[in-house]
């Protein structure tokens, strides 16, 4: 393996430094509307269904579904060959771009739909990524 | 009918790899070939709108005193939107004779300002730290989506690239021209699963511009007039994560459905289609978003030739950002094919075609443009 670099870090910004405190303690932040009742994500203060301020943040379940993907063959300075970038469709309703782990990085490996659980990759003392792994079936 | 015309159109003297040539240089040069296809110079130009450089850089650059100016930059379909807000301006009177360039130093990054940046964005805090690195990844993430919704196959997502290279091939400015087949498609290299490299656009340098009047006026220039007939806009998110529906662009359904309302046309007026073609399945979500097929139905339809040269929808004639060119922002390429195929001088010239729909995508699906152009001021 190459030596990979870090991943591209994100700055949390007022808006969002909800969202990247919750990673850290291991949790999906999101938002809920509290006139509309629409869980949404990205972070802002305000819901953009219906435009208001009366939001709440809550904690996802961290299950979703993988709702698309693409396995990346160019280069990447952070990755080891090629990578799957993934459309998590969250347990909540919304969708949150991620990568999946602790699975090959496949097209037979990776089914649509398939469940995930979301993990947290440490990255610094303030960033910690929100990752998926394929979900444990429950019988 | 909107009573403004195309009446000037060209793109830079060259195409491909321009090492030589900076990128506010490849705006000039095709400003350049513009005024000389209508006997304009600069100072009859009132009205100036681009991306990728500044308003400002280019009336500096080229000696031009504007009253109007528009710097809307929203990815490859800002021209699209730059001819829509033109329209709006000589109808209102705020501008006689609007210049719309494009230049782009897309292979050669020659003259380019630094790209990206930043951490803080959206795109930046929710994308980028999972290795999403520009549309090879992002374009292409909505397809396995579509591909299971629809039963979309691979062989159709590469027949789109083989139909288009068809036209290349009757296009001597085309950069690739040779058939290829669904064979050569799959043996290319993988990009992106389930993209391969044939399925991925171009990169080159190059530029377009595009001069726009009263259509009163389309008589006293040399070249038969492109009449805007209507005009669309729309955007919908940075993210294409974010995107409402993975098989469909709302951006595309907005701006196409009000460019064809206001043209007063219906899809069996329209002789000649372009749709922004970064990727294969553009044109499929294309024709899906615009109304000329149900959803589901775009890939069986150019697999069975309805598309290609001598089939009843001829689409991305020039080739299309596929095979033709793709600089970064080709938006203005798939309009410089619309007016000539309305003036009757495209290579791969559809005949009789009086009716041309041109739709743009900006960024990865975020945004888009659509403008309905004919050979007549009214449909």
């Amino acid at each position: 393996m190459a030596d990979l670099q870090p991943r591209p870090l994100p700055t949390p910004t007022p808006e969002t430094a909800h969202f990247w405190e919750g990673t850290r303690n291991g949790e999906i932040r999101l938002q809920r509307c509290l006139d509309c009742d629409r869980t949404y994500f990205p972070s802002r203060p305000f819901c953009p269904a219906c435009g208001s301020k009366n939001v709440e943040v809550v904690t996802a379940s961290g299950r979703g579904t993988l709702l698309s993907y693409v396995i990346n063959h160019r280069r990447h300075p952070s990755f080891d060959g090629p990578y799957c970038i993934a459309l998590v469709k969250l347990e909540e309703g919304p969708t949150m771009m991620s990568n999946i782990v602790e699975c090959e990085q496949t097209p037979d490996a990776l089914v649509l739909d398939m469940p995930l659980q979301a993990v947290f990759e440490r990255q610094n003392d303030e960033i910690s990524v929100p990752l998926f792994k394929p979900a444990e079936q429950s019988a | 009918m909107t009573g403004v015309a195309i009446v000037g159109a060209a793109e830079t003297t060259e195409l491909g790899r321009i090492p030589d040539t900076s990128q506010l240089q490849l705006h000039a040069d095709a400003a350049l070939n513009a005024f000389a296809d209508t006997g304009l110079t600069a100072k009859d130009i009132d009205g100036v709108a681009t991306a990728g450089s500044t308003p400002v850089e280019l009336v500096h650059y080229l000696g031009i005193t504007p009253r109007w100016v528009d710097g809307t930059s929203v990815g490859g379909c800002s021209f699209m939107i730059h001819v829509r807000h033109a329209v709006a301006a000589i109808q209102t009177g705020q501008a006689e004779t609007v210049l719309i360039t494009h230049g782009e130093s897309g292979r050669s990054g020659i003259g380019r300002g630094a790209r990206g940046g930043g951490t803080a964005g959206l795109a930046q805090q929710f994308e980028n730290p999972y290795g999403a690195m520009g549309p090879t990844t992002m374009f292409t993430i909505p397809v396995l989506r579509y591909m299971k919704e629809y039963g979309l196959t691979h062989e159709q997502l590469a027949t789109v690239c083989v139909v288009q290279r068809e036209w290349a091939g009757r296009n001597p400015r085309a950069s690739y021209r040779d058939p290829i087949t669904v064979d050569d498609v799959f043996a290319s290299r993988m990009i992106a699963y389930p993209f391969h490299l044939l399925e991925c656009c171009l990169v080159t340098d190059g530029g377009g511009a595009l001069i726009l009047t009263r259509a009163e006026r389309a008589k006293d220039f040399p070249q038969n007039p492109a009449h805007i007939l209507g005009t669309g806009e729309s955007a919908e998110s940075p993210m294409v994560s974010q995107m409402q529906d993975l098989c469909s662009s709302r951006a595309f359904r907005v701006a196409g459905s009000e460019a064809m309302r206001d043209a007063g046309i219906g899809h069996d007026d329209v002789d000649h289609l372009m749709v922004y073609d970064a990727f294969a399945h553009l044109p499929i979500y294309g024709l899906e978003d615009l109304g000329f097929c149900q959803k589901g139905e775009a890939a069986g339809f150019i697999a069975d030739g309805n598309t290609r040269p001598g089939g009843k929808l001829p689409l991305n004639t020039n080739g299309g950002g596929l095979s033709y060119m793709h600089s970064g922002m080709y938006g203005m390429y798939a309009l410089q094919e619309s007016v000539r195929q309305m003036r009757g001088t495209a290579p791969a010239q559809v005949p009789g075609a009086e009716v041309s729909v041109c739709l743009g995508v900006g960024g990865m699906f975020a945004a888009s443009g659509c403008i309905v152009m004919g050979t007549e001021a009214t449909a």
